[in-house]
């Protein structure tokens, strides 16, 4: 029964910080048609910016917010001044294919190069604002902590927030009318190119949130992320790429079946796992489970 | 004051479009441009709403040049382009899809007049605010695009086969329709049109395009009655 209920709760806490991930994925690629590898240099290095002010500050509060906003600037530059005048040059063919993976993979390798010339290749660690020691249920000690706990409130939140921005505000409706259809979103005046700027930033903003969440309960180095964005586009894949609301499926399905694996088979398919179920939603709906046009309620 | 095109040239990859294109359109007035499939039509229409890039030649909309400029600042600056087929999103409702044109603009009140104004002209679109674009007949997407433009206030209005793929009913309300806002709201418009019978019939005066060349201008009675544009365009 614990077990049970431990799966459960480990479940939620890394589905919480997988859904954070395949969010920036997903807005990044709703904008501008761009798997974003770089979200996890662009997570890592606000998540270092996030440590900094966090020991300025000495308030974990102060470096999330700070992370975030880092993040949200991070993202809005690299699509207004390198992704941008990149896309302007390629209009069409072959390469048009190829020139998004290549440029961002590259900036990925720029971001954590630059990481390793600031901060070195050694492993810091970032002191979580409430325990990380688990709570105890029926005289035990279960492996589900107070700041698992604050992990998913904060996820859960900014999908709201997210999720309101989209439906009830105009900006959301600019943001959607965009990713739909770019075309009738100009011709109706909407500035569509400030609009993906924002789609950027708020992945960036998410991904920021993501790494504050993520590294106290591992550590922050270089490539932290890595195994996150792993997840999260996985997560992404599941949720069909084109919908919030896919994105927050996908990668709850994705933290279920990984951690209910990895206490009732075995430790060692954390990544199996993962693999498996990107395998099986491609080969039952190659689309994603929720890129049909009724469950697409972003 | 009116649209005044010359000598314009648009290439479509290898091919030249828009070939050495002049006519004007005198404001106030439902400019009908007609032609074959592969005329250039739609073509002219993109390079005029800044979505294809014109090679050369020369466009003014009350004097301004729009040549070179962003789609979006075109559109804001009252030049509205209703494009072919089905110019709506099917995954917004009618209301969202109404509202893109009054998300920049100031005058909120205005948006909502135009917005009733709209309904009142189209009252099917009043009925279904609340469906997705994507589940509306292909003459309800017509009206939904066009209604969404005019929420815009524009002052030009290039329309973009409205005709396409309609029941001849639903064809004949849209152009009673676009007759009737053309002398109420005081519109300039350019019409292109492949039904070259129904848009002449609406029209004030006459583009006539083939292949990427002016081959006609005049007015549009005048186009009606020529043997010549009757026989290549009208079928009788």
């Amino acid at each position: 029964m614990i077990k049970f209920i431990t799966a459960i709760l480990t479940a939620l806490t890394t589905g919480a910080i997988y859904a954070l991930m395949s969010t920036a994925l997903v807005l990044v690629w709703r904008s501008t048609r761009i798997i974003n590898f770089a979200q996890a240099g662009q997570a890592v290095l606000s998540t270092y910016i996030g440590y900094e002010i966090t020991v300025r500050s000495e308030s974990f509060w102060v470096g999330v917010l700070g992370a975030m906003v880092f993040g949200a600037l991070l993202g809005a530059v690299i699509d207004r001044f390198f992704m941008r005048p990149i896309f302007k040059r390629i209009k069409s063919g072959p390469i048009l294919m190829i020139a998004p993976v290549v440029a961002t993979l590259g900036l990925l390798g720029i971001i954590q190069s630059v990481i390793g010339f600031k901060w070195g290749l050694t492993y810091q660690s970032l002191t979580a604002p409430v325990s990380t020691d688990g709570y105890t249920l029926f005289g035990r000690v279960i492996a589900f902590s107070p700041f698992n706990l604050l992990v998913v409130v904060f996820a859960t939140a900014s999908m709201l927030i997210l999720t309101l921005l989209f439906q009830k505000t105009n900006i959301g409706l600019a943001l959607r009318a965009s990713a739909h259809s770019p075309e009738i979103a100009r011709l109706s005046g909407i500035k569509v190119d400030l609009i993906r700027t924002l789609g950027w930033a708020l992945a960036g903003a998410a991904g920021g949130l993501a790494g504050m969440l993520y590294i106290p309960s591992s550590y922050l180095y270089p490539n932290a992320m890595d195994v996150l964005l792993v997840f999260g586009f996985v997560a992404a894949v599941i949720g069909g790429l084109e919908s919030l609301f896919g994105a927050v499926a996908g990668a709850m399905i994705l933290g279920f079946a990984i951690s209910f694996a990895t206490s009732y088979v075995s430790e060692k398919l954390v990544f199996p796992m993962a693999f498996i179920m990107l395998i099986v939603v491609l080969l039952i709906k190659p689309a994603g489970l929720f890129s049909g046009k009724k469950s697409r309620r972003d | 004051m009116s649209l005044v095109v010359e000598n314009l040239i648009i290439d479509h990859g290898a091919i030249r479009a828009i070939n050495a294109v002049s006519f004007n359109v005198p404001t106030g007035k439902l400019t009908a441009v007609i032609g074959a499939n592969g005329a250039g039509k739609t073509t002219l229409l993109r390079g005029l709403s800044g979505l294809k890039e014109i090679k050369s030649g020369k466009a003014t909309w009350n004097g301004e040049s729009i040549v070179g400029q962003k789609a979006e600042n075109l559109a804001r600056a009252g030049i509205m382009h209703v494009s072919d087929g089905k110019s709506v999103i099917a995954e917004l409702t009618v209301r969202e899809n109404l509202a893109l044109t009054g998300l920049w603009r100031k005058d909120k009140k205005d948006v909502a007049a135009a917005t009733e104004e709209v309904i009142s002209l189209f009252p099917i679109l009043g009925e279904r605010m609340s469906q997705s674009g994507g589940s509306l007949s292909g003459g309800e997407r017509q009206m939904l695009a066009i209604g969404r433009a005019l929420i815009a206030r524009p002052q030009l209005l290039l329309l973009d086969e409205p005709s396409l793929g309609l029941a001849p009913l639903i064809v004949d309300q849209i152009f009673t329709s676009i007759k009737k806002f053309v002398t109420t709201m005081n519109l300039t418009v350019v019409l292109v049109e492949q039904n070259a019978m129904g848009a002449l019939a609406i029209a004030d005066e006459g583009v006539v395009l083939n292949l990427g060349r002016v081959v006609g201008v005049d007015s549009a009675e005048n186009l009606l009655n020529d043997p010549a544009v009757r026989a290549a365009y009208l079928g009788y």
